[in-house]
């Protein structure tokens, strides 16, 4: 077995310990789960209103937003977090005194937030079928749909969260990312159609892919009549490829530099002096 | 042996009877070593400036293979730059380093695997589960096993030897300290290293817990034919672990030997105290007699409380250690040389 395989199978064996040590932790997925789920209670408390143009209820219209937008929070912020913290505490260091341990690493803690996310989107998925008329279609396509732009949506987005932890030193300044993230959202079309705003704030949200995330998974679970509400009163299913893809090869092109110069700079008193700084704040 | 009446500090190794670490079998003095054993540690006046603050001003020094040396120096002095210097962790401003026959900037993962580290202290990953963790990251060595070294450590054998079996399945995060530094170190062994960095390895233990790190350090040198630099701050533990110590004092190595070695040479000086005027004034000083015939000739009856004491190793390496922190580069005469200073008689 060459060092890479040893490698990469070891991030398997740590995306699997990881992944069992979030989801028996209750603590940790209330954490993940409650602000899709008091969204997505929200939305079916007060959006009885209409879609404009559709008779289509706008609670039922935000659900994939919420999804999508969900999936940003737990892949990106999920990832950058834990790479923040796995810097104060030593994990990295551990890494990088390991042979073939940061590429073993990387793999575990992707795959884990990516499988997490993954658990977490299902979890608010399923009772919505339920709870919301007209989400959820039963072809076959329309769930091949909803798996590729859930993936390329998580391709599009970790790299975001592993540049981001990267270049944050700590889990306090990355909160600053949270409120971006948030300004994003609103101008996303997540709880309302993207084409009520101001052309110019169109182009914002059309710039991030929080707004392609929600667009393609809309796509996947709301009935095509929908599609008028959206820009050009279309699903825009090619350009949610470009989109989404675009900033994928963005983040994967950056993500490697990015993370190589920050575990370069690792040692032992750099963790020691981070802790300190941690220990000195008040609590 | 040196025999300190006056050392009073804690953790001394002023025999208290019974204490198996100073029966003839501890470790140090007695391991055998071929003069020729390959070096595995080689540095040639190591810098290292952080900003305008020069910690490393030219420290030369080699290690063997099979050896166990103790590199002992103040807080600051620059033992874990050096150390972290070796493990390829930080880039030294000037010098040469070899490790294990590699520039430790240039070292690839082969040469990673041969390396164990035991950092200060460590903190991650505290969800795992202790025997979790160790199979975890043993399976990154399983590529580097050759056939005169098989890797990685069998984990089971591996945690009965730092005393974790009853561990196995507990959370690290809820160790005691002690018990996580156990892990640090199996973590270090993991991969049956040839080489073992230890950084202040038993800082936190308690007097057992020391006992039993002390007797896994000679083992690990024996059978395991491993070569072991740590860093302490403590003398004694230098003396009981270590083959030979270095020490390290103003950014270079201030003297390096044996304890015996170190011992002998300082065995003729002795400390003289004695108040002049009032103002009271010590001095390490190789030939008490005669500084203290010239101390009565120049001044006679100005001179009070006069005391004459055997410098103990410690009351040498202290002394030492503030001399070159007050930014004397020289070595100081008991240590460099078996000539007896009077540079000091005079003051």
């Amino acid at each position: 077995m060459s060092g890479n395989n040893a490698a990469i199978s070891a991030g398997l064996f740590r995306a699997r310990v990881e992944l069992r040590q979030s989801v028996t932790n209750v603590g940790e997925l209330i954490g993940w789960l409650w602000i899709p789920v008091i969204a997505v209670v929200v939305m079916y408390i007060v959006g009885d209103s209409k879609v404009p143009g559709t008779d289509f209820s706008l609670g039922s219209q935000s659900v994939p937003g919420i999804l999508g937008m969900n999936a940003v929070f737990t892949g990106l912020m999920g990832l950058a977090l834990s790479l923040v913290t796995d810097r104060e505490d030593g994990t990295l260091l551990r890494a990088k005194a390991t042979p073939g341990g940061m590429v073993s690493y990387l793999v575990g803690r992707i795959l884990s937030k990516a499988a997490i996310t993954v658990v977490v989107f299902v979890l608010i998925l399923v009772p919505s079928l339920v709870l919301f008329d007209g989400v959820g279609k039963s072809t076959a396509s329309s769930w091949l749909t909803l798996i590729w732009v859930l993936l390329l949506g998580l391709l599009a987005v970790m790299p975001l969260g592993a540049i981001l932890g990267s270049l944050f030193s700590n889990a306090q300044s990355l909160g600053f990312v949270t409120l971006i993230i948030m300004g994003l959202v609103s101008v996303s079309g997540i709880f309302y159609p993207i084409t009520a705003l101001p052309g110019w704030l169109q182009w914002v949200g059309q710039a991030f892919p929080v707004y392609w995330l929600g667009l393609g998974l809309r796509s996947a679970l709301l009935p095509d009549a929908v599609a008028v509400a959206e820009i050009d009163q279309s699903w825009r299913q090619l350009e949610t490829v470009l989109a989404l893809g675009a900033w994928a090869v963005l983040g994967f092109v950056l993500a490697p530099i990015v993370l190589r110069r920050m575990a370069s700079r690792e040692s032992g008193s750099t963790v020691a002096a981070r802790r300190e700084q941690v220990a000195q704040r008040p609590a | 042996m040196k025999v300190n009446p006056n050392m009073t500090t804690s953790g001394c190794s002023a025999p208290h009877d019974g204490n198996p670490e100073h029966n003839p079998e501890r470790s140090g003095p007695l391991r055998e070593r071929s003069p020729n054993a390959p070096e595995v540690i080689r540095v040639h006046d190591l810098r290292m400036s952080y900003g305008a603050k020069e910690v490393l001003r030219g420290a030369t020094f080699t290690i063997h293979r099979g050896e166990v040396v103790a590199l002992l120096g103040p807080n600051g002095a620059g033992k874990s730059t050096t150390i972290e210097i070796l493990e390829g962790f930080r880039r030294r401003s000037g010098g040469q380093v070899e490790v294990l026959g590699v520039d430790p900037n240039n070292g690839n993962e082969a040469w990673r695997a041969r390396l164990g580290v035991v950092l200060q202290s460590w903190r991650d990953h505290s969800r795992w589960r202790t025997r979790e963790l160790l199979v975890y990251l043993a399976r990154h060595y399983a590529p580097f096993s050759t056939s005169d070294r098989q890797r990685p450590f069998d984990v089971d054998e591996l945690l009965d030897l730092v005393g974790l079996t009853e561990h196995a399945d507990a959370r690290v995060g809820v160790m005691s300290g002690g018990q996580r530094r156990r892990l640090d170190v199996a973590v270090g062994l993991v991969g049956k290293p040839d080489l073992l960095f230890l950084d202040e390895p038993t800082v936190g233990f308690d007097p057992e817990a020391r006992q039993h790190f002390h007797a896994l350090v000679s083992r690990l040198a024996e059978r395991d034919d491993m070569t072991i630099l740590l860093t302490t701050h403590d003398l004694n533990e230098a003396e009981r672990l270590a083959d030979r110590i270095l020490v390290l004092a103003g950014g270079e190595i201030a003297a390096e030997g044996t304890a015996t070695e170190l011992s002998q040479r300082i065995s003729s000086t002795s400390e003289v105290s004695y108040r002049l005027h009032g103002e009271p004034h010590t001095h390490s000083i190789a030939d008490a007699t005669s500084f203290v015939r010239e101390l009565f000739r120049e001044h006679d009856t100005d001179i009070t409380d006069l005391e004459v004491r055997r410098a103990s190793l410690e009351k040498v390496y202290l002394s030492m250690v503030r001399d070159f922190e007050a930014g004397h580069a020289d070595v100081p005469a008991e240590l460099s040389s078996d000539r007896p200073s009077c540079a000091e008689v005079k003051a």
